[in-house]
């Protein structure tokens, strides 16, 4: 059983601790001992406050940062270096400012050999996916800020990885656009289920579109303190869904837990430096 | 389009008022004609100096030493900025030597180019290199080392090999700081060849400013600075096409573009 269940994720991390050496040579332990798996086809979301190391934990999937401590395995294999079955959406703006949106999506697929007209023809039909179909000769300071999302959205699937990993994308975005950008996200998930490892500060955010909500502690040795199945039906409507008394029941169940621990990081961040070594 | 027209009024404006000023501070005797010359004067005497062709061979001397000096230095400040940008240990062990040879004023080179390089021109385009290819070499150098570390990360989530990211990130990403600099580098290449020109040379503007101080003829020396300035401003314009051209992408294009 342990072993099948190996086999079937996408993503496990065993045991993974990152230990951040700073500038003045001090180590500052950002996570501690954290397991974690995502079976494939599965959407997981990613809570905690801030700075607990949520973003460290994706650097890591993505091979962008390496472990410590433990172990990350990728369909089963032991990874080193990039993860290159992994699409990754950063927090911040990624898109390559001297290209335009299409040649922005089609770069992924350029570098990967796929010649260019092919390419080109590829990244229209993802741009087209994603809504921006008119706006594939702008440049990114041309859109908005949603449509850089969704270009870099196309960016990272056009390049078909069998993993998706997502830092915050919609964060900066205002409420409106956020709703219409999980629709499109659930949307395009529904119709090829990759796994998804989610992070977001947005608890509702997260229960609307995952399969399951970790929540992490706050740092440092941040560990992932909860692990919850959201007992919602797909396929669901992201704005009807939150009026249900299933969502409404779990939503207080994990502020419950969350709230917790962005008091807790609050307090040390007001605190400061008390424990580091 | 109005904008543009109404700025350019302005910038000839200051230029009249100038010659104007001038003008009449020599006409009423403020200024002395033998120590300040006249600008009618020296308008005529750069007319005659192209009439009857004087100038044109130290014109073109002048302009081959100064696109020399540009192109083999911005080259060579182009490959050394990306190469040592890459290269941690080897950046930290040039780091003094490369500060201290760019603080050292480039005229005192001069004499021991002239002994290296002979009169000729070669001696001019050396001195003019040092100049442009510092100018370049740390734009260059400071571009790629302050790309976005997130566009890096990008690139190697895209699966980009160090070649790859060379062409669509490093270079890209150099390319401005790299334009802001040839605008300083042209002028510069025209520094180096009229100070090796004017120290010691046979031929080019520098040649004749100093032929011009040598007999006390200040009418050729404001003569010969007149034709420098608007040569440099020729070249410049000509950076600033290209810059045009290859940095569409900026967003300032689009600003001045709602401007204009
Ligand atoms: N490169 C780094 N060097 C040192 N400390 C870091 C570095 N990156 C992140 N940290 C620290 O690790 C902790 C977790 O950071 P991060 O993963 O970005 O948090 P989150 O994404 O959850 O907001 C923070 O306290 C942050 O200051
Ligand atoms: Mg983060």
């Amino acid at each position: 059983m342990q072993g099948d269940q190996r086999a079937h994720a996408a993503v496990r991390l065993e045991g993974v601790s990152i230990t951040y050496r700073l500038p003045d040579g001090r180590r500052y332990p950002a996570v501690s001992a954290t397991d974690l798996a995502v079976a494939s086809g599965e959407f997981v979301a990613l809570v905690g406050p801030t700075g607990c190391g949520k973003s460290t934990l994706l650097n890591v999937v993505a091979g962008l940062v390496a472990p410590s401590t433990g172990r990350v395995l990728i369909d089963g294999d032991p990874l080193s270096g990039i993860n290159h079955r992994a699409g990754y959406l950063f927090q911040q703006e990624a898109l390559f400012p001297w290209k335009t949106a299409l040649a922005n999506v089609a770069l992924g697929l350029e570098v990967k050999g796929v010649p260019r007209g092919e390419a080109r023809a590829k990244a229209e039909r993802w741009l087209a996916r994603v809504g921006l179909g008119a706006f594939a000769d702008r440049y990114p300071h041309q859109l908005s800020g949603g449509q850089k999302k969704r270009v870099g959205l196309a960016q990272v699937l056009a390049r078909e990885p069998s993993i998706l990993l997502m830092d915050e994308p919609f964060g900066p975005l205002d409420a409106q656009t956020r709703a219409i950008m999980g629709e499109l996200l659930l949307e395009l998930w529904s119709a090829e289920k990759k796994a998804v490892l989610f992070v977001t500060h947005d608890l509702e955010e997260a229960i609307a579109l995952a399969d399951r909500v970790l929540i992490m502690s706050a740092g440092p040795e941040a560990r992932i303190i909860g692990d919850h199945r959201v007992p919602i039906a797909r396929p669901r409507d992201i704005h009807e869904v939150r009026l249900t008394p299933a969502f409404l029941e779990i939503h207080r169940a994990l502020w419950h837990e969350l709230r917790a621990e962005v008091l807790k990081g609050y307090a040390r961040s007001e605190g400061t430096t008390d424990r580091l070594p | 389009m109005r904008a543009r027209a109404t700025l350019l009024f302005w910038q000839v404006l200051v230029f009249v008022l100038f010659l104007a000023g001038w003008h009449f501070g020599t006409a009423t005797g403020v200024l002395d004609p033998f120590f300040f010359s006249r600008p009618l004067d020296v308008l005529e005497r750069t007319w005659r100096d192209f009439a009857s062709g004087v100038i044109w061979r130290h014109l073109w001397i002048t302009l081959v030493e100064t696109i020399l000096a540009f192109v083999l230095g911005s080259i060579g400040g182009v490959l050394a900025g990306f190469w040592l940008a890459r290269r941690e240990l080897l950046s930290a062990i040039f780091q003094p030597y490369l500060k201290a040879i760019n603080a050292m004023p480039r005229v005192v080179l001069a004499p021991i180019f002239a002994l290296w390089f002979g009169l000729g021109i070669w001696s001019k385009v050396a001195l003019g290199v040092t100049l442009v290819f510092f100018i370049v070499f740390f734009a260059v150098y400071q571009g790629v080392r302050e790309v976005n570390p997130v566009l890096v990360a990008n690139a190697r989530m895209l699966g980009m090999n160090e070649r790859q990211m060379l062409r669509h990130l490093y270079m890209p990403a150099a390319l401005s700081w790299m334009f802001a600099s040839l605008h300083a580098a042209v002028g510069f290449a025209l520094v180096g060849a009229v100070v090796g020109e004017y120290l010691g040379s046979a031929a080019g503007l520098g040649y004749r400013i100093q032929q011009a101080e040598g007999s006390f003829d200040v009418t050729g020396v404001f003569s010969g600075m007149l034709v420098l300035a608007v040569f440099v401003l020729v070249i410049d314009a000509l950076v600033s096409f290209v810059e045009r051209r290859l940095l569409v992408w900026r967003p300032q294009a689009a600003v001045t573009g709602i401007e204009a």
